[in-house]
């Protein structure tokens, strides 16, 4: 009977908060690390996490599929990082442009880059360049995104959701999910070429500039 | 530079994004797999895409702090 029962119905029960508590236990990590992409600083994160969490718990008799509890919760996360910014005034929406070493505008792919015949590697290209990766490079091109393709590539490449579940989290429409994710991917993979070029000169070395 | 009759690499690199994230319909994707299949140039592509996205998604993983934990449980605990 107690599976028959709606959630809110017995949301003052043991067994009811053990299921909350088990399921916030189950996206905590995600939870936070989207949380911390989005605020860019530790005491916003756990604030907005905070908040997220609080409104869950108010408004669970909403999730009437338990089976959507990650998809849901990232909403109420993602609206309330929308509340906080419009609050403090701060949203940016800053069109993001992606410009070749030349200054053009287009995209820039990695793959395409550690393949030019003038570039010199060591090795397997490709492998060389993911060693020479760190978390902290993938951190920094995040954060420097504009919030709005900032949000897609958090909810679309760090957290797995579909490009259905961004595009109805954000309430705009999949093809805009689609094209901003594409700009975002492009902008992310130059701000990783340069962020290891800065870091390890000597590795990427282009012939040309000799 | 396949000699795949389905798509050639220009579709293929055109679709690859949507192929990593399954968001074509099952003829497209099924299309992609036999070209990738043929091409070498376009798997070392994809693999690479993949192993890139394997470090991106770590970073959206992150573990919260005690008193964060120590939080959410109250709130849980008060409802």
């Amino acid at each position: 009977m107690l599976e028959l029962t709606r959630i809110g119905e017995m949301s003052t029960t043991t067994t009811e908060q053990k299921w909350l508590e088990q399921a916030l236990t189950e996206v905590l990590n995600d939870l936070y690390g989207a949380a911390l992409r989005l605020s860019k600083n530790t005491a916003d994160a756990e604030d907005l996490v905070g908040d997220t969490v609080a409104k869950a718990i108010k408004c669970i008799d909403s999730l009437l599929d338990r089976s959507s509890f990650r998809p849901w919760i990232f909403r109420i996360l993602t609206n309330t990082f929308f509340t906080e910014c419009r609050r403090r005034n701060t949203r940016a929406e800053t069109p993001l442009e992606v410009c070749d070493d030349d200054g053009q505008e287009g995209e820039f792919w990695l793959f395409d880059k550690l393949h030019q015949p003038f570039l010199l590697w060591w090795g397997n290209p490709e492998q060389e360049f993911l060693n020479s990766l760190l978390r902290d490079d993938l951190v920094r091109a995040v954060d420097r995104l504009p919030e709005q393709y900032r949000m897609v590539v958090v909810l679309s490449e760090l957290e797995g959701f579909s490009y259905q579940e961004v595009a109805e989290m954000l309430d705009i429409p999949v093809g805009t999910v689609r094209s901003r994710l594409s700009r975002a991917r492009s902008s992310l993979q130059q701000e990783l070429w340069h962020h290891v070029q800065d870091r390890e000169p000597g590795k990427l070395l282009d012939t040309r500039s000799e | 530079m396949s000699d795949d009759n389905t798509i050639n690499c220009e579709e293929a690199l055109k679709r690859l994004f949507r192929f990593l994230d399954h968001d074509l319909d099952r003829h497209r994707h099924a299309e992609m797999e036999t070209h990738l299949a043929r091409c070498k140039s376009c798997y070392s592509r994809v693999e690479f895409e993949k192993r890139l996205h394997g470090h991106l998604r770590e970073v959206g993983q992150q573990l919260p702090s005690d008193a964060l934990r120590q939080r959410i449980k109250k709130l849980i605990g008060e409802q």
